[in-house]
């Protein structure tokens, strides 16, 4: 089945950091049915870090068979979100999108609750690092 | 030739000497990087051990896929997938042979830097792992105790470098004036390779 929304991972080195960009993100796009979207934040024991693990869960956990957009923050987020995919260790069809975390985890959110495919939501996302701030 | 076992001694003589090593990792770790480089390797070569005692692997593959794999679900920290994309792309090149050349695990290795540096987009001189990998690996050719030598040398070139990938690149200049920590343990990784080779 692919009909169903792209799920949308959130990847920071802090557990609060994830599961609040993830509560505004929802926030802001909320209007109608919103898309799944989980926070994989920390390391497993509660530390500042990424977990494998987490990462994992949350991809399988918003995998509606349309695909998976992660976004990290930094790091260890972004290198270990690639060393998975590398080992296909995520659902079919999960991507590592190239944006800022909160800007990025916004319009992807925005833009697979309006049911768009990986790829726009992958664009969404992305194109956030063409608002400048100055 | 080394067989299975081969590969098991150097990953237990990796953890031994991380074991040993962890506080200086971590202290080199504290001005430039976020203090926590023992720890975390600590943390996930405790693992590997305690992987490979559990389901000892039949295969050298088999071994360094079954530790990359706990680096990268237990280190916590960009060396998890960095060390664990080392080994597994080693062990991947090194096929289900039951024993392998000396030659075999150079090539496995270089192929095994080359994706560390896809991975993390860093090159010689950044600062990085990849200081004294290659280095290290270059010098596979002539023996293990001259690579362990050459990553170690490369490792301490680090000192002078300005920091251009990760958390330490923030500081700019700063980090001038330190050895990096990823370097350090690479070297240490390259001479466990040595003493399993005896």
């Amino acid at each position: 089945m692919s009909g169903g929304p792209v799920g949308i991972v959130l990847v920071s080195h802090s557990a609060r950091v994830a599961e609040s960009v993830a509560e505004l993100a929802a926030g802001l796009a909320a209007g109608g049915a919103v898309a799944p979207v989980a926070a994989a934040g920390g390391t497993s024991d509660g530390g500042l870090g990424t977990s494998a693990e987490r990462i994992a869960a949350a991809a399988r956990e918003v995998d509606r068979g349309a695909g998976v957009a992660l976004i990290a923050d930094l790091g260890s987020a972004v290198l270990t979100v690639k060393a998975l995919l590398a080992d296909d260790e995520l659902p079919p069809r999960s991507r590592l999108v190239d944006a800022p975390f909160v800007e990025g985890a916004v319009a992807a959110l925005v833009a697979a609750s309006s049911g768009a495919s990986l790829d726009a939501v992958a664009a969404a996302a992305q194109e956030a690092y063409d608002y400048r701030k100055g | 030739m080394r067989d299975t076992d081969f590969f098991r001694r150097w990953m237990a003589a990796a953890a031994a000497a991380v074991e040993r090593e962890a506080d200086r990792l971590t202290e080199l770790d504290s001005p430039i990087g976020d203090a926590d480089h023992g720890s975390n390797l600590l943390r996930g070569f405790t693992a590997v051990r305690a992987a490979l005692e559990a389901e000892p692997p039949a295969t050298p593959a088999a071994v360094l896929g079954l530790a990359g794999r706990t680096l990268i679900s237990t280190v916590g920290g960009a060396s998890g997938p960095l060390y664990g994309t080392l080994l597994r792309r080693t062990g991947k090149e090194l096929g289900d042979a039951a024993e392998v050349s000396d030659e075999d695990v150079r090539k496995a290795l270089d192929a095994g830097v080359t994706a560390v540096a896809a991975l993390g987009g860093a090159a010689a001189g950044d600062k990085t792992m990849l200081d004294a990998l290659l280095p290290g690996v270059a010098a596979l050719g002539t023996s293990y105790r001259a690579a362990a030598e050459a990553a170690e040398a490369g490792a301490a070139a680090t000192v002078p470098m300005l920091a251009r990938k990760g958390r330490a690149s923030y500081l700019g200049e700063r980090s001038i004036g330190h050895q990096d920590p990823g370097a350090t343990s690479s070297a240490l990784l390259l001479a466990a390779l040595a003493e399993a080779a005896g």
